[in-house]
C-alpha cells in the first residue's frame, strides 16, 4: 500500500529542481577535474565555477568577485559573523541584531558576545517584525555591525526593508543579513537595500544541500575563514564544491526569472491554506498576515503539542514541522515565538506547513481535509462550546462534576434516556474517526481528551 | 531523535490513546508536571473493593508522554492499589518496547502521576 505523501515542509529543504540536477550531471560523470588544475579539463571545472558565480551574483544584483561560495547557509553565516567582529574587536565592540534570528545567527553571536562584545538583540511585534525607528536608537558610536535576517523561517514574516540598509549606511554601521529564507523567493537586490554581506543556502530555493554562498560588498574586508591551498581568492580553502556550485546557480537562476509566476501560485495556495486552517477553532496564525514569505503558513493551536501534531500528520502522510525544538530532553518552546509574545504553553502548540510550487491546490485541499476532520452539526457544537465554557470557568473536573450532576437531577425515562446515549455515542465514534488536531476529531493528546470529555458530558447529560 | 524511533506500539498507543479523557466520578485523581510550561498528566481513579476498576488520564505533551500516559492506564487498570503503587517507569518503558532516549523521561511522568493518585485515594479515604 503506497500512502499519499503531501511535501510541506519547503522551509526546511525542498527537492532538487530538474533544472539544478541537469546542470549538475555532467560535473558528477565525465567533468571531475579540479577547476584549480591547469589542463583543459581542469580549466573547463574552472569555467563553470566562475559562470556559476556570475549568475549568482546578478541574481542578488551583486559583482562575480563579491560571492563566496560555502558549504551551506550555516557556514555563510559564521564565517561573515565571526568575521566581522575579529575585524572590529579592536575598535567597535557593539552588535545589533534580532530576537529571533536563525540559531545560526544566534549562536554564533552568543560565542561573540562570550568574547567580550556587547550585543543588543531588538524585541519584535506580535507579527514578528521589528520596529526601524528602534534600530536607529540602539546604533550607538561603537556599533561594529548588525544582522537582521531577511525573513525568519518559523513564521514566514519578511523583516528585510531597504530602510534598515539605508540607515546603517547613514552611520556608518555594517549590515549583514540571514536571507537564506528570502532568496529565490522574494526579490533582493544587495546594492538598492544598501546590504553589506549576505548569507544564502542553495536547497532552500530547490538547490542542492551542502552549498551556500556569502555575499560581501566589495569595499568591506572579508577575512579568510578555511586556510589552505587558497581557493576562493585565498578566503576559503579547500577543492570547489563543482556541481554544487552549479546546481546552486541553476537553481537560483530558475528561480529568480520564474519568480513573479511561483510566488503568485505560491501565495495563492498558502492563503488558501491558512484561510481554511483558521476555520478550525482554537488555531491562531503566527506571523505577518502579508508581509510573509510566499510558502510559509505557521500556526499555534491551543492544548495541543508540536511534536505531537507533526507525528499525526506524518501518519496521514503529510511532512510538516513544528517550530518547538523538542530534542534535548526537556522541550523547550520557540525563541521566535516567544519573542513575538505568545505563552510557553501556546508556543510549544506550533506547526508550520510550508508550500513550494511543487505542491499543487490537490495537496492544500488534502492537508484541510486531514486537519479539519468532519465538523460535528451546527447543535452539538454549540453544546460543547457550553460545555468548554463550563470548563474554563469551573475547571476540567468541576464541569463534569457540574454536569454529572445535573445528569441525576434530570428525570428522563430509560428509553429515551437510552436511544439519545446511543445516537452521541455514534456521534463520538464518528469524530473520533476523523481527523488530526481539528479540536473534535483528535485521536491523540489532550485535545481527544476534552473531545472524549465532552461527548462524555453529552451522553452524561442525556 | 538521532536515529532513534518510536516503536510500534508508541506509535500505536499515540494514534489511539487508551482509557483518555475523565471520569464522570473519579474517586481520585493524581496530577504531574506543570500544565503552564511543560508536559501535564493527570490521572482519573475508580476504586472499588481496592482494585482500580477503571482509570482515565488527559495528558499534554508529545507522542512519548501520550503513549506513556495510555500504556500507564492500561497496566494499573485492573490491579489492586498496592500493586498499582508499584509500577515504575521503567515497567512503563517496557511495556511500550522501549522509548528513544531523550524522551524516557516521559514515562516518569506516568507512573508519578499515578501514584500521586493513589496517594490522593488514601488521603481522601483517609485509609492511611
Amino acid at each position: 500500500m503506497t500512502k499519499q505523501i503531501v511535501y510541506a515542509d519547503n522551509a526546511a529543504t525542498c527537492a532538487l529542481s530538474e533544472k539544478a540536477l541537469e546542470a549538475m550531471l555532467p560535473y558528477l560523470k565525465a567533468e571531475y577535474a579540479n577547476p584549480s588544475s591547469v589542463y583543459s579539463l581542469g580549466r573547463d571545472s574552472r569555467r563553470a565555477v566562475e559562470k556559476a558565480r556570475e549568475t549568482v551574483a546578478s541574481a542578488i544584483g551583486a559583482l562575480p568577485e563579491e560571492i563566496f561560495f560555502t558549504s551551506g547557509g550555516t557556514e555563510a553565516d559564521n564565517w561573515a559573523l565571526k568575521s566581522l567582529a575579529k575585524r572590529f574587536e579592536r575598535e567597535k565592540r557593539h552588535i545589533i541584531t534580532t530576537s529571533i534570528e536563525h540559531h545560526a545567527v544566534l549562536n554564533t553571536l552568543g560565542r561573540i558576545e562570550e568574547s567580550g562584545f556587547e550585543v543588543t538583540r531588538l524585541g519584535v511585534n506580535e507579527f514578528g517584525q521589528i520596529s526601524i525607528d528602534e534600530l536607529c536608537c540602539a546604533i550607538r558610536g561603537d556599533t561594529a555591525f548588525i544582522s537582521v535576517m531577511a525573513a525568519n523561517n518559523e513564521i514566514g514574516t519578511i523583516l528585510l526593508s531597504p530602510e534598515i540598509g539605508s540607515r546603517a549606511r547613514e552611520r556608518g554601521v555594517i549590515f549583514h543579513t540571514d536571507a537564506v529564507q528570502a532568496v529565490g523567493h522574494i526579490p533582493i537586490d544587495v546594492r538598492a537595500m544598501n546590504i553589506d554581506l549576505l548569507s544564502l543556502s542553495g536547497h532552500k530555493f530547490r538547490g542542492p544541500k551542502g552549498t551556500g554562498a556569502l555575499f560581501v560588498r566589495r569595499d568591506s574586508a572579508l577575512l579568510p575563514d578555511m586556510l589552505g591551498g587558497g581557493q576562493e581568492r585565498g578566503k576559503r580553502s579547500g577543492t570547489e564544491n563543482v556541481a554544487g556550485i552549479v546546481g546552486l546557480a541553476a537553481a537560483l537562476d530558475d528561480s529568480v526569472k520564474n519568480m513573479k509566476k511561483n510566488s503568485e501560485r505560491v501565495c495563492a495556495l498558502r492563503d488558501r491554506l491558512i484561510e481554511g486552517v483558521l476555520k478550525i477553532p482554537r488555531v491562531r496564525l503566527t506571523g505577518h498576515p502579508v508581509k510573509r514569505l510566499p510558502g510559509i503558513a505557521s500556526f499555534v493551536v491551543e492544548c495541543i503539542e508540536g511534536e505531537s501534531m507533526v507525528m499525526m500528520l506524518d501518519h496521514y502522510g503529510i511532512c510538516a514541522s513544528s517550530g518547538s525544538a523538542c530534542s534535548s530532553g526537556s522541550q523547550e518552546a520557540s525563541h521566535v515565538l516567544l519573542a513575538t509574545g505568545l505563552p510557553e504553553q501556546l508556543a510549544r502548540g506550533s506547526i508550520r506547513l510550508s508550500l513550494s510550487e511543487d505542491n499543487s491546490s490537490e495537496d492544500v485541499e488534502r492537508i484541510l481535509q486531514i486537519c479539519q476532520g468532519r465538523r460535528p452539526p451546527a447543535g452539538i457544537v454549540a453544546i460543547m462550546e457550553i460545555i468548554r465554557a463550563l470548563k474554563c470557568i469551573f475547571g476540567f473536573s468541576a464541569a463534569s462534576y457540574f454536569i454529572f450532576s445535573v445528569r441525576r437531577l434530570a428525570f428522563v425515562s430509560s428509553p429515551i434516556r437510552w436511544l439519545s446515549k446511543a445516537f452521541c455515542m455514534a456521534l463520538l465514534c464518528v469524530h473520533l474517526s476523523s481527523r488530526p488536531f481539528s479540536i473534535y476529531g483528535s485521536a491523540a493528546s489532550y485535545c481527544l481528551a476534552s473531545a472524549v470529555a465532552k461527548y462524555q458530558a453529552i451522553i452524561m447529560l442525556t | 531523535m538521532f536515529g532513534e524511533e518510536y516503536s510500534d506500539k508508541v506509535i500505536d498507543h499515540f494514534m489511539s490513546p487508551r482509557n483518555s479523557g475523565i471520569l464522570p466520578d473519579p474517586d481520585a485523581e493524581g496530577m504531574c508536571g506543570d500544565p503552564n510550561c511543560g508536559d501535564s498528566l493527570t490521572i482519573y481513579l475508580s476504586v472499588k473493593d481496592n482494585i482500580i476498576e477503571d482509570i482515565s488520564f488527559l495528558v499534554y505533551g508529545c507522542v512519548a508522554a501520550i503513549a506513556t500516559s495510555s500504556m500507564t492506564t492500561e497496566l494499573a487498570k485492573g490491579k489492586t492499589l498496592e500493586e498499582a503503587a508499584k509500577i515504575t517507569d521503567k515497567d512503563i518503558t517496557q511495556a511500550l518496547d522501549g522509548l528513544p532516549e531523550n524522551k524516557l523521561h516521559c514515562s516518569a511522568l506516568g507512573a508519578e502521576a499515578l501514584k500521586d493518585a493513589i496517594n490522593n485515594y488514601y488521603v481522601r479515604y483517609r485509609l492511611k
